[in-house]
């Protein structure tokens, strides 16, 4: 298990070093998107029209964040179920997605398409929100407002930390670290 | 007869609300803390480490523990003698939701429709579970229960013949299939009899006991004893990253039942178990 930073946008390279397992810590620019947002990018794309903002190199965050109190950019920030996306993040992925932040198992679809379109899935821990937010150093909403915590948001991070579970060659933490501890 | 005033349940709802996501009770935190001692995965140990960091920052007040600060569940028991007066209690009780999620700077997750999902921007209605009993007190538990865990609850209707071990293969089985996506480590609510909704009430009402407590019926006790051993046994352990602490506790409720019918519900809540209870 190794230590990596990474610094969006990401290259071919910087996904292909990772292992499952490997811890991350992420700054940069990220979007944070989740059920709504994703039906809508979707959507654009079906009707064949521009989407508002640039896949190419970006990781999206699966979250919806609760309300900030003044002064602080987000509230608590942890992630969302990823399954529910599974759907949509294929096409997402051929339009030069790098990553995907959340938790939870994805699907057979999802993992191929990691190894194609040359991805990674990451797990942030589910429920440290708190602990989550005191990365985000800004956020702001850049598309569809009218969502509330389900709007699409570009954060910045600074040493967001996540753990590798879908790496560029269709392995997955979830099955490898359960049979390992399996009795 | 004694008097409540609805603006008094509505300040104490409010501030239900607001403790229970900031401040996540002591019997977690021991649990987290036993469970480190005798995880056997590095990077478990890594995770509960981080869950209490997690809460350690939410109690400061600025963040709360999750952002999915759920929908508003509440357990209510009326005392016969007690009347309300200036409201009614669903609606002093959704007043209390609305300011508290409002002023707690709590994500409001309720949508008006299931199916056209237009968010009602206060997180209300809240689901209030009512039960009338002796006295003139009135106790008003919440527990605010996030998508990510309730998703992967389930009722099953299952044959009387199926028994303790049909029950048993259910809870383990749904358990596996949820994997990582109930933020484990978990806590296993499980409901056995009733008719269908009566399983899953009692199932949901079974995660209020303490976590270390066992059912006083020792048929039932050997039962929970058996699900958090295989359960541990399964290697999902915290976030699903492989270890031993899947399961923080397995909590089993019986109520009579038909005598064709064996309902069994699971309603799993994750590691931010969180409940909060005031009684006026
Ligand atoms: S399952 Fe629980 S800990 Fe996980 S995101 Fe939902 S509310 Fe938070």
């Amino acid at each position: 298990m190794a230590e990596a930073k990474l610094t969006t946008p990401l290259t071919d390279k910087d996904v292909e070093s990772l292992n499952i397992g490997d811890k991350v810590l992420i700054t940069g620019s990220i979007l944070v998107g989740r059920d709504s947002a994703h039906k809508r990018l979707i959507d654009l794309l079906d009707a064949g029209k521009p989407l508002p903002v640039d896949l190419k190199g970006q990781l999206i965050y699966y979250a919806g964040p609760s309300p900030a109190r003044p002064g602080n950019p987000v509230g608590s920030a942890g992630p969302t179920t990823s399954g529910r996306m599974d759907p949509y993040a294929p096409r997402l992925l051929a339009l030069g997605l790098k990553g995907m932040i959340g938790k939870g198992s994805r699907s057979a679809e999802v993992i191929e398409a990691c190894k194609k379109h040359k991805a990674v899935y990451l797990a942030a821990v589910g429920g440290a929100a708190a602990l989550i937010a005191k990365s985000v150093k800004n956020a702001e909403v850049v598309a569809y407002p009218e969502l509330g915590p389900e709007a699409l948001r570009l954060m910045e991070v600074e040493d967001f930390p996540a753990v590798v579970i879908n790496d560029t060659r269709g392995n997955d933490l979830y099955v490898e670290g359960r049979a390992k501890y399996q009795k | 007869m004694r008097e409540i005033e609805a603006k008094t349940i509505t300040g104490a709802v409010k501030k239900l609300c607001i403790d229970a996501n900031y401040y996540l009770n002591d019997e977690v935190l021991e649990a987290f803390r036993s469970y480190k001692e005798k995880e056997e995965s590095p990077v478990a140990v890594d995770i509960l480490s981080q869950l209490e960091e997690n809460a350690r920052i939410s109690q400061e007040g600025q963040f709360p523990l999750c952002q999915d600060t759920g929908f508003a569940v509440f357990f209510v028991e009326l005392g016969s003698e007690v009347t309300i007066k200036g409201g009614t209690l669903p609606d002093a009780i959704n007043e209390g939701v609305r300011q508290g999620y409002s002023e707690g700077y709590l994500r409001k997750s309720i949508v008006s429709d299931p199916l056209e999902r237009k968010n009602t921007g206060d997180n209300t209605p809240a689901i209030i579970h009512l039960e009338i009993v002796p006295g003139d007190k009135l106790k008003i538990t919440i527990l605010p229960k996030g998508g990510g865990s309730e998703n992967m609850s389930e009722v099953r209707m299952l044959k009387p013949a199926d028994g303790a071990k049909g029950v048993i293969d259910f809870v383990l089985e749904r358990v596996s299939k949820a994997g990582p996506n109930p933020c484990p480590p978990i806590v296993v609510g499980v409901g056995i009899g009733g008719t269908f909704e009566t399983a899953a009430f009692v199932a949901k009402k079974a995660l209020l006991r303490p976590l270390k407590s066992k059912n006083p019926k020792p048929h039932l006790a050997a039962i929970e004893e058996e699900l958090l051993e295989k359960i541990n046994q399964m290697g999902i352990g915290p976030q699903g990253f492989g270890g031993r602490c899947t399961a923080l506790a397995v909590l089993v409720e019986a109520f009579p039942c038909h005598i064709a019918s064996l309902p069994a519900a699971v309603n799993i809540e994750c590691h931010s178990h969180r409940h909060k209870e005031v009684v006026l």
